[in-house]
């Protein structure tokens, strides 16, 4: 799932400071399950704004609401219900969400509560770690499943560099190194000998360096 | 005019029981402060930060939470959770610029010590010496 945290409250309050009336808008999908942004973290944070406002000497009206997804067209155009009612929607969704409604509602005045962080999974209740980065030629399948892309440090296809210690990164010395994690794994699947071949030189351009990238399905399309 | 701050406080049932044995006179008699405000609850564990936030919202100088000793929950880690949300607050507290001695923790057994009265006194003087709440 998509990881965020919140942004300062110093800088979300900066851009909303002359607004009136406010909207923060929650969204019940990824955000919720990594605890940044969903209905609680909304609320909690339409409270942070009031106070913070009331602090900074200005007055506004602070509401919260939530959609389904914010991802999702189906979903966001339930947004309609707070149409002309608000100066401001602060969006405690991915940045995939505030680009939606930025996207949809020409009209509105749409800004982030988050930093949008990493494809990751939930290591442990309160710890999320990077495991994807949707680079979109997965190399998976000669890596034992584990993403050097997303998980070595220097992106290395070939590796371990050489530099880890007690199979820990020498940049990050607190993460596994994940060629070394690769390595044993191979081992005990019994596929060393594939790590004597060299990783096929990558094709970029899946990975965002033309621009934005489109997936259509024709298959699902109406 | 001297300044007497709104303190609220939510504690835990057990914590707190004997604090209103004899409809709370007891605890009048330790000289707990008349303006420290007591919310009971099933288990401190069962506090959300948005409630702490909304008693500043009320116009509450400070905000505190009583829970069991933390390995002494009733509800094995209710006042651990607890102090993680009176935390959160007191750091968005401190991104706000207000003092984050404006929310505390306490841990304190079951029935009335005199520790109860203690942290009150103690938040009560904190609290006024920081002044009312700038929200």
């Amino acid at each position: 799932m998509i990881i965020a945290e919140r942004k300062p409250l110093a800088e979300i309050i900066e851009m909303i400071q002359d607004c009136k009336k406010i909207l923060v808008l929650a969204c019940r999908g990824c955000v919720t399950v990594c605890s940044a942004g969903g209905e609680r973290e909304a609320e909690i944070l339409a409270s942070l704004i009031r106070l913070g406002l009331k602090k900074a000497g200005k007055s506004a009206e602070v509401f919260d609401a939530s959609l389904v997804r914010q991802c999702d067209k189906e979903y966001i155009d339930s947004i309609d219900q707070f149409k002309g009612q608000y100066d401001a929607i602060v969006s405690t969704a991915c940045g995939v969400g505030v680009n939606f409604i930025a996207n949809l509602r020409p009209e509105d005045n749409v800004f982030p509560a988050l930093n949008t962080t990493f494809f990751g999974g939930s290591a442990e209740q309160g710890v999320w770690t990077e495991q994807c980065a949707g680079c979109g030629d997965c190399v998976l399948h000669l890596t034992g499943g584990l993403c050097p892309v997303a998980r070595c440090a220097k992106n290395l296809m070939n590796g371990p560099c050489g530099g880890s210690v007690d199979g820990r990164c020498e940049i990050h010395s607190e993460v596994d190194c994940v060629w070394q994690n690769i390595y044993d794994r191979m081992g005990r699947l019994q596929r060393q000998e594939e790590m004597t071949v060299s990783a096929p030189i990558r094709d970029w351009s899946t990975a965002g360096h033309g621009g934005p990238r489109k997936q259509v399905r024709e298959d699902l399309t109406v | 005019m001297s300044f007497i701050p709104d303190i609220r406080l939510f504690s835990c049932h057990y914590t707190s029981q004997q604090s209103c044995a004899d409809e709370g006179r007891e605890l009048n008699q330790l000289n707990f402060p008349e303006n420290v405000k007591m919310t009971r609850v099933v288990c401190t564990g069962k506090l959300e930060e948005i409630t702490l936030l909304k008693a500043f919202e009320d116009g509450a100088d400070g905000v505190y939470v009583v829970g069991c000793p933390a390995e002494g929950c009733h509800n094995v880690r209710g006042s651990q959770r607890a102090a993680k949300r009176v935390e959160a607050v007191r750091s968005a507290l401190s991104e706000l610029g207000v003092e984050e001695e404006r929310a505390k923790m306490f841990f304190l057994p079951r029935g009335l010590h005199p520790e109860f009265v203690d942290v009150a006194q103690e938040m009560n003087d904190q609290v006024t010496e920081l002044g009312p709440s700038p929200f």
